[in-house]
């Protein structure tokens, strides 16, 4: 009987794929150990969304409503997780592989003695000892890693084990975190882009290249992450030649992403930019040179111009969405 | 103010990576070795700070076995002021972070930087554990550090947005895109100046790791990709929806 701990992290009261995500995961550890799956929340959160986390199996909730948990402070957020993971006591503790997780999972880690097992990208192998692959070398190899001690905290790479819907229902407790420390810096200015498809979140990205020739070619490949309602994405010199914002910037600089299908429209797909979107489960690439690396990391290939090609996708995609 | 860089050594991020002894071992066969780029970026900016009269030395650290001093000199060349190698062939992040920090506890730095992930194991981990043993706070997702009148203000990406923070007192900071635009590389003077700046290597306590890396494999290779006419992108949605499934 092992319980499992994990951070349901949510926007704005509202959990997005990667915390189901996660739930799933959760519950499918839990089977394993014949414990329970326990969300931690931390934050404002109503009833509805909580009761979300019971139909992907999750038994109980810790929820911390009060305490100053935004902004994010590595400090604050560790303490609660490892508290919480002591209070129920959890032999693992997970996280979405995302900016918090990643940020606060080896501090959990230090603070419950545990091995740290980050980017996992699926259930252990074993569970006496811990036993689970992730990926290395930028995606360029799987490890099998053991963990020697009793705990141990694993952050998941996001959309590598799917949502997976279970019938039940969440008990959820109020709860408070005993010895909160306070915030480690002083915040003096928040900007956040409202309402905006996150690049982490998103099932299908749009991407493009140097092979687009500059920023005022870029109508085509917005219109088609509209049609698609996907999430818009570049090569790393595009960003760095400000044709498009930092943000959008793919690959192992970059944001490292894995949604269910990419576009690599223009882009030559250099290693250190398939290290970012490999995990992807479909990519379609757009190229005009039949040799570009790029098709080699693909699975639909279309050998064009991207100037032409692209607009004529956006009318393809609007006819299939028509029609479906 | 003093800034120390964490620095791990790297195959170089274009290498085929090949495994050996029944695949428990990275061959590294004509593997050509490099600063981890994170910590590179990381160095950069440090020392753009130092330019700019806000820092008084910028030394590096890393926790290796003496191949990793070729590393180490090319970031005194590159314009550390000092570096210190831990010598010590560790097993996973926990040990390294351990060792780093029974050593800081002699030393006195102001800010520590990190990145967020060495490009071999990708195991995000050394810089924020680090942090935690050494008792000091620490702030991820940093792609911005300047000193301004003796203030010190980073910028970090949270999700979907930006941040601007103040730090007071000493932290550690895990670097990300940003932090540096272009790694500084060194200079002619600086390879010369670089032989006589102080590496020093200090022994490890014995430390346990808490995971190992049991086996590598390579993933399955990916199947032909199928190539759409043109003239008919119809068709490419047509698959995407029936054969992959993904629409
Ligand atoms: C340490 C390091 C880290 C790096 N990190 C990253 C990273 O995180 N992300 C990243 O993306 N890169 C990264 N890079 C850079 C990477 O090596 C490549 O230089 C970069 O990915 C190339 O971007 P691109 O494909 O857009 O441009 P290019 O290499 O210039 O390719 C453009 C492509 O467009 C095609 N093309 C041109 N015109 C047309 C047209 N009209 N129609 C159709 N196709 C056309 C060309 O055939 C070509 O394949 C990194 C490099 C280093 C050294
Ligand atoms: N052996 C090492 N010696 C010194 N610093 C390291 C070492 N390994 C990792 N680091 C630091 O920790 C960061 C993250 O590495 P990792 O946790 O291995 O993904 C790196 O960018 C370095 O700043």
């Amino acid at each position: 009987m092992s319980n499992i701990l994990y951070l349901a992290e949510h926007r704005e009261g509202s959990f997005r794929k990667p915390a189901l995500e996660l739930a799933s995961y959760a519950h499918a550890l839990a089977r394993q150990t014949g414990g329970q799956a326990i969300a931690l929340v931390l934050g404002k959160v109503g009833a509805d969304q909580l009761s979300r986390l019971g139909s992907y199996g999750t038994q109980h909730i810790l929820h911390a409503a009060e305490g100053s948990f935004d902004p994010m402070d590595n400090g604050i957020w560790s303490t609660a997780v490892a508290e919480a993971a002591i209070k129920v006591s959890a032999r693992l503790v997970v996280f979405s592989a995302s900016l918090q997780g990643r940020a606060i999972a080896p501090a959990v880690a230090v603070r419950l003695e545990a091995g740290l097992v980050a980017g996992v990208n699926g259930l252990p192998s074993s569970m006496q000892p811990l036993t689970v692959e992730r990926k290395v070398y930028s995606g360029k190899a799987l490890a099998t890693v053991v963990v020697h001690t009793e705990k141990a905290v694993m952050t998941l790479s996001p959309n590598t084990f799917g949502l997976k819907e279970s019938s039940g229902d969440a008990v959820a407790e109020v709860w408070t975190v005993p010895t909160l420390p306070s915030l480690s810096f002083e915040v003096l200015e928040t900007s956040r882009s409202e309402g905006k498809l996150l690049l982490s979140e998103a099932d299908v990205v749009v991407s493009a290249g140097r092979g687009m020739k500059g920023h005022e070619h870029w109508k085509p490949v917005e219109d088609l992450a509209t049609v698609l309602g996907a999430a818009t994405a570049c090569s790393r010199p595009v960003s760095d030649e400000g044709w498009r914002p930092h943000g959008e910037h793919v690959g192992q600089t970059g944001k490292i992403i894995a949604p269910n299908l990419y576009f690599a429209l223009g882009i030559s797909g250099a290693v250190q930019h398939i290290a970012g979107v490999s995990s992807s489960k479909v990519i379609v690439a757009v190229n005009k040179d039949p040799e570009a690396p790029i098709f080699g990391a693909a699975d639909y290939g279309i050998l064009g111009d991207v100037h032409t090609v692209v607009p004529a996708l956006v009318e393809a995609a609007k006819r299939f969405k028509e029609n479906s | 103010m003093k800034i120390l860089v964490c620095m791990s050594n790297v195959p170089d991020t274009t290498t085929k990576v090949r495994f050996t002894d029944g695949n428990t071992r990275l061959d590294a066969a004509g593997i050509q070795w490099i600063i981890n780029p994170w910590d590179e970026l990381a160095l950069t900016r440090a020392l753009e700070l130092k330019d700019a009269g806000a820092i008084s030395a910028v030394e590096v650290i890393n926790v290796g076995p003496a191949l990793t001093e070729a590393t180490l000199r090319k970031a005194l060349a590159i314009g550390a002021d000092k570096a210190w190698r831990i010598d010590a062939e560790t097993a996973d992040g926990y040990q390294v972070a351990q060792l780093l920090a029974q050593w800081l506890k002699d030393q006195a730095f102001d800010i520590l930087l990190a990145g967020v992930e060495s490009s071999d194991y990708n195991s995000s981990g050394v810089g924020i554990m680090l942090a935690a043993l050494a008792g000091i706070p620490s702030v991820s997702n940093v792609s911005g550090l300047s000193i301004e009148g003796g203030q010190v203000i980073l910028k970090r990406e949270i999700e979907g947005g930006q941040q601007q923070l103040k730090a007071h007192g000493p932290f550690l900071a895990v670097v990300q895109k940003g932090i540096a635009l272009e790694p500084r590389i060194p200079s002619m003077r600086g390879i010369m100046t670089a032989r006589t700046k102080p590496l020093e290597v200090v022994p490890a306590h014995p430390v346990a790791a808490r995971t190992a890396y049991q086996a590598f494999s390579l993933p399955q290779p990916k199947g032909s990709c199928r190539m759409v006419d043109p003239e008919q992108p119809d068709e490419l949605f047509r698959l995407l929806h029936e054969e992959a499934r993904v629409i």
